[in-house]
């Protein structure tokens, strides 16, 4: 099979114009969903029964978690098909990917322990859920700061590939682990961050916002990979031409 | 570097030419499949060598900017090891191909003892010791007095007559006894 | 001109490791006073009291242990890259995989096996009674191993790297917290009188996991990095 359909549609004058034609499309909608998601959660939506109104950070907090994630999913495969198949937009998506990631990952984090606090009574706990999402933060961190200390592009992109597929093979071994070691220790306290039951007029803004986050992201993603092809081929004579045009 | 194609057979020594920083090192990178070039391919005996990368490293023998020595160990142990790695040595094979290159007498010294030129020959030592038909050297010469550099021209000669093909990076013209050298020019 | 077998490669680059790492006596034994040094700390820092200590001795021994080894760890390719011999393994015609398996396994040898060695010693002087020594030992034999994999990732990604060696940490750290969560409950189940299998079983399982596919990650970091 031949794979040159693929590599016409990443070389870097296509991409640099399909990306600017794409951002708009999904930033838009990306707005929409993410502002009626939120009028749903916040004020649509039943006060929870247990929780009382506290419990609308999940909207949130949830699309955030899963969406560091996705991402990380996202980049790790990016990586791979980079590393495999030697295609530099590849690793530009992995390198515009992973501030994204972390940014989630951390809202993740600081939704997760402002909807905490009316329960535990600290800002912090060592619930499974937000130590498996700090872990990953580390993980993302790790990433950037490989991908900062390599002068080399090529080098560069290369080694974070590889420790971005390194760190999604230990990812369910990660989060397996957490789990365990949060049920070993169960205090007086219930640390758990309690998920509201949820009914159906609860879960259709936490869908909603789930896709709005998820063209959010796609929409920044493709911003950034316009920003990542000018830094790359800078030198390029059909960028000169594309931007004198 | 755009538009660079060199081929050599059994018998052929290529000196690649050129001042410093013109990419000779690069380019003999490369051809040890070190490095991979953006675009282009490296083949060997007909096929590309990234289909097998570790067949390729055993038929060939390279000479870096570094020695490729360990300073702790003595001249006689860094070739065990580093040919040893390679095939299994006869006995007196090392104390052979010492004797070829004049380092008899520094056998069982540790190489950080070494001079600049002692450690330059052993590493030829070590790229006699491998057996591998091609030889890509990078500035072998360097530190070498005069003797040093006949021996050294004297061994590559015998490779090449022995069907072997050796490339040759040096920003000097080097001289190898009974063959003529094929330039290729980078500068 | 008979071609040196695989195995025959690995014994002798083992060798060749275990014989350098010991021509730098201080290589093996600064992680070790590391070790006792932190280890230390805990009791400076928080309480005298034996009792005390041993409620957090599995987790102290093996904090201790995790950072010593990363100490150790960036020893593991250093040398070879800055000398060329690195590049001449790449070269040699032997399966690279293999040969990073060879590496890691001598400097587990050379760095981690003293520090599991060490670890009964201080286990007593954090309380630990002497029917859990055993599992102290086991614990962090299997531990140090998974680190020394998983080190040697780390330690082939950020080559020649300038403060490659805190970069080093930052990388392997988080793939080491599974192990760590592990290691730590076996030791603690072993102070209280449970039986640790386990745990130390799942150490095992990861440790096998690790030993298989690292040193593919390690051969890629390594051919990536000698570019």
């Amino acid at each position: 099979m031949s794979w040159t359909w693929l590599h016409k549609l990443s070389s870097p004058p296509h991409a640099y114009r399909i990306t600017g034609r794409l951002a708009p499309w999904l930033g838009w909608p990306a707005l929409a969903l993410i502002v009626t998601g939120l009028y749903g959660g916040l004020v649509l939506a039943p006060a929870d029964y247990q929780q009382g109104d506290g419990f609308r950070i999940l909207y949130v907090h949830a699309p955030s978690a899963w969406m560091s994630m996705f991402i990380y999913a996202t980049m790790a495969t990016a990586a791979a098909i980079g590393l495999i198949w030697r295609i530099k937009l590849a690793h530009g998506v992995a390198a515009a990917s992973a501030p994204l990631g972390a940014w989630f990952t951390f809202l993740a984090l600081a939704t997760g322990s402002i909807w905490g606090k009316p329960m535990w009574g600290t800002w912090w706990v060592w619930d499974a859920r937000l130590t498996s999402e700090l872990i990953l933060l580390f993980l993302y961190f790790g990433l950037m700061a490989l991908r900062a200390s390599i002068e080399d592009r090529e080098r560069a992109d290369r080694a974070t590939a590889v420790l971005a597929i390194v760190g999604i093979v230990n990812l369910p071994i990660i989060h397996y682990s957490v789990y365990w070691w949060n049920t070993l220790h169960q205090g007086a306290t219930i640390t758990r961050l309690g998920k509201p039951s949820i009914t159906g007029d609860m879960l259709w803004p936490l869908l909603v916002m789930l896709a709005g986050f998820t063209f959010y992201y796609f929409a920044v993603l493709m911003t950034r990979l316009r920003a990542e092809i000018l830094r790359r081929e800078r030198d390029a004579s059909w960028l000169k031409t594309e931007l004198s045009a | 570097m755009h538009g660079l194609s060199v081929t050599a057979a059994a018998g052929d020594c290529v000196h690649v030419a050129g001042p410093n920083g013109s990419g000779k090192t690069t380019l003999l990178r490369v051809l040890a499949g070190l490095l991979t070039a953006e675009q282009g391919s490296v083949s060997w005996q007909g096929r590309p060598i990234s289909a097998d990368r570790e067949a390729y490293g055993a038929s060939l023998s390279y000479l870096g900017h570094m020695d490729g020595l360990k300073a702790e160990f003595t001249a006689r142990e860094n070739l065990a090891f580093e040919a040893g790695l390679r095939r299994r040595l006869a006995a007196g094979e090392i104390d052979q191909v010492l004797a070829r290159v004049a380092l008899t007498g520094s056998r069982d010294q540790p190489v950080r003892s070494l001079s600049a030129g002692q450690r330059r020959r052993l590493a030829m030592a070590r790229v006699m010791l491998t057996g591998a038909p091609l030889w890509l050297l990078d500035e072998p010469f360097t530190n070498l007095d005069d003797a040093g550099v006949q021996c050294l021209s004297e061994e590559i000669a015998g490779h090449l007559d022995a069907g072997g093909a050796a490339l040759i990076a040096s920003h000097q013209s080097p001289k190898i006894p009974r063959h003529a050298l094929r330039r290729l020019d980078l500068g | 001109m008979a071609r040196t077998g695989t195995g025959a490669a690995f014994w002798l680059i083992f060798r060749r490791d275990l014989l350098l790492a010991f021509r730098h006596w201080d290589h093996v034994v600064q992680p070790v006073v590391f070790f006792a040094m932190v280890t230390t700390l805990f009791p400076l820092a928080l309480s005298p009291e034996l009792g005390e200590l041993r409620q957090l001795a599995g987790g102290v021994l093996w904090v201790a242990a995790l950072l010593a080894a990363l100490l150790g760890l960036d020893f593991l390719f250093r040398s070879d890259h800055a000398d060329g011999t690195l590049e001449q393994l790449l070269l040699s015609g032997q399966p690279l995989a293999l040969m990073a398996i060879a590496k890691a396994a001598a400097h587990w040898t050379a760095c981690g096996l003293p520090l599991v060695l060490v670890s009964p010693l201080l286990a007593i002087g954090l309380g630990v009674p002497t029917t859990a020594l055993c599992t102290v030992m086991l614990s962090l034999a299997l531990g140090t191993g998974i680190l020394s994999a998983l080190g040697a990732i780390g330690a082939g990604l950020t080559l020649g790297l300038r403060r490659g060696s805190m970069l080093l940490s930052l990388l392997v750290l988080p793939l080491a917290m599974p192990a760590l969560i592990f290691g730590a409950r076996a030791i603690d189940m072993s102070i209280h009188e449970d039986t640790a299998r386990g745990p130390l079983l799942l150490l095992a399982a990861m440790l096998v996991l690790v030993v298989t596919l690292a040193p593919l990650a390690v051969a890629a970091a390594l051919r990536i990095s000698a570019e």
